[in-house]
């Protein structure tokens, strides 16, 4: 169907680093959205405030600067703290030297665990008090509240937001080829100027973050209706 | 930090003596793709309402694909793919356009900010209550008029905070016009840190200055919401 010159293999494996890298974004982001928003509802003073301080500056800085700013000085800073070590004890000489998609990870993660602690934080919000208080009366303990109770409810109210999310991080993992890894817009860039036929292949990769978004679209329609279950529309 | 703040201010702010650079190329970019954006957004988003097929799907297929795509890939279709396309290097005016790194930038941004803004405005014209139209409609408006007078002022109010978010959105995605090379707030950071190989502060500093642009911006639009939206106020 397409004639890809040869490059098909590595736009393969490209979109396979894309969607792995995404994935993995996904699940970091998920669990830091949600110690952030426990955080930002826990009764302790102290952790509210930093989890403030982190969603507000995380949020009015372009993913990119973070990007930049976390994958050059991140290494920079291991390397110092693996200096530390190493002088520390002269036995021991290691170092960790980070590959852009372990950065990116942990970039993304980073960065967009900010807006899952918002959307997470409003779901719980949500959740009506009485749910709390009858699961307590049960005699239930905090995490088999959150396990039983909270959660499950609060993915309803979390879904459209997570959704959101999760097509923002698709997108903003194309910026990861600028920090060196060789994802599906890498692969196509590699591929036009073989070829000279840029325009045909960056529209190549165009159509695969378009697949994937639509792909996840559906993906994410029958979430909402598993999480939907046993909730009463009204009938407009 | 102080020695980057000390030599690279004047490019930071505003030029480094040849070019406009820095925080007055980032808030240009934002103002004329917001701009244009907008512009294209307002017919758009009332074709996108429409019952005839013939007029939202087209629209619909637009906003579909520039939703649907990373902006890095726009940008990079329109600044290296168009022009590696023989006809646009043949005919001479749009050679000269796409050669310019600039007018990539905004067409890209534009294109991409318009389809965002098209679904916002379309999202509150539909949500225009049945009463101010019928209402509209019984004092004998035309469809123009209804929508001049009623509908499009309605629904841009509603919109505002929506759009706030929006105009936020690409002011983080300007940083991606280093990339075409443009000399926007990112690209003094990536010379300030190739000078002085200290990423943290090359990148902080303008991590500070976005979120200084950021928090005037959502001040300066929840002041416009006080205004604009000042009926809403229980």
């Amino acid at each position: 169907m397409f004639d890809l010159a040869g490059y098909g293999p590595q736009i393969f494996a490209g979109t396979i680093t894309t969607v792995e890298l995404s994935l993995l974004s996904l699940a970091v982001s998920f669990i830091i959205g949600l110690i952030g928003a426990s955080a930002k509802l826990s009764k302790s003073r102290s952790a509210a405030t930093i989890a403030t301080i982190y969603t507000t500056i995380i949020r009015g800085v372009p993913d990119l600067v973070l990007m930049l700013l976390i994958f050059y000085s991140l290494q920079i800073w291991i390397n110092d703290l693996t200096d530390w070590l190493n002088n520390l004890q002269d036995s021991i000489d290691f170092e960790v030297s980070l590959n852009p998609f372990a950065s990116g990870v942990i970039t993304l993660g980073f960065i967009y665990g900010a807006y899952f602690t918002e959307t997470f934080r409003g779901a719980f919000m949500a959740v009506p008090k009485g749910q709390m208080e009858a699961a307590r009366s049960f005699g239930m303990k905090p995490f088999l509240i959150f396990r039983r109770i909270l959660f499950p409810q609060m993915m309803r109210y979390a879904l459209p937001g997570l959704a959101n999310n999760w097509q923002v991080i698709l997108k903003a993992t194309a910026l990861v080829s600028l920090i060196g890894l060789s994802d599906v817009i890498k692969a196509a860039q590699n591929a036009g100027n073989g070829t000279f036929r840029t325009f045909y292949f960056m529209t190549i990769a165009g159509i695969v973050y378009l697949l994937l978004t639509t792909l996840s679209n559906g993906v994410i329609m029958l979430l909402e209706r598993k999480y939907a279950v046993g909730v009463r529309r009204a009938a407009l | 930090m102080i020695y980057i703040i000390e030599n690279y201010w004047r490019e930071f702010l505003y030029s480094d003596g040849y070019h406009v650079t820095g925080l007055a190329m980032t808030l240009w970019l934002l103002t004329i793709s917001c701009a244009i954006g907008f512009c294209l957004a307002i017919p758009l988003a009332i074709l996108r309402n429409s019952r005839n097929p013939l007029l939202w799907v087209p629209v619909w297929i637009y906003t579909f694909v520039l939703r649907g795509t990373p902006l890095y890939v726009q940008l990079l279709i329109i600044y290296t793919g168009l022009y590696s396309l023989d006809f646009i290097r043949d005919s001479a005016p749009l050679a000269a356009f796409f050669k310019q790194g600039i007018d990539c930038t905004i067409l890209a941004f534009a294109l991409n900010t318009g389809a965002y803004t098209t679904e916002i405005f379309a999202g509150a014209i539909r949500d225009t209550s049945f009463g101010e139209v019928d209402a509209g409609r019984s004092l004998g408006m035309s469809q123009a008029t209804l929508y001049r007078r009623i509908i499009i002022p309605s629904a841009l109010r509603r919109a505002l905070p929506v759009y706030s978010n929006e105009v936020i959105l690409m002011l983080h995605s300007t940083t991606l016009a280093f990339t075409a090379t443009v000399p926007d707030l990112l690209k003094v950071a990536n010379d300030a840190y190739s000078a002085t190989y200290n990423p943290f502060a090359a990148y902080s500093t303008v991590a500070l200055i976005y979120l200084c642009v950021s928090f005037t911006l959502i001040f300066t639009f929840r002041k416009a919401e006080q205004h604009f939206l000042a009926f809403l106020k229980p």
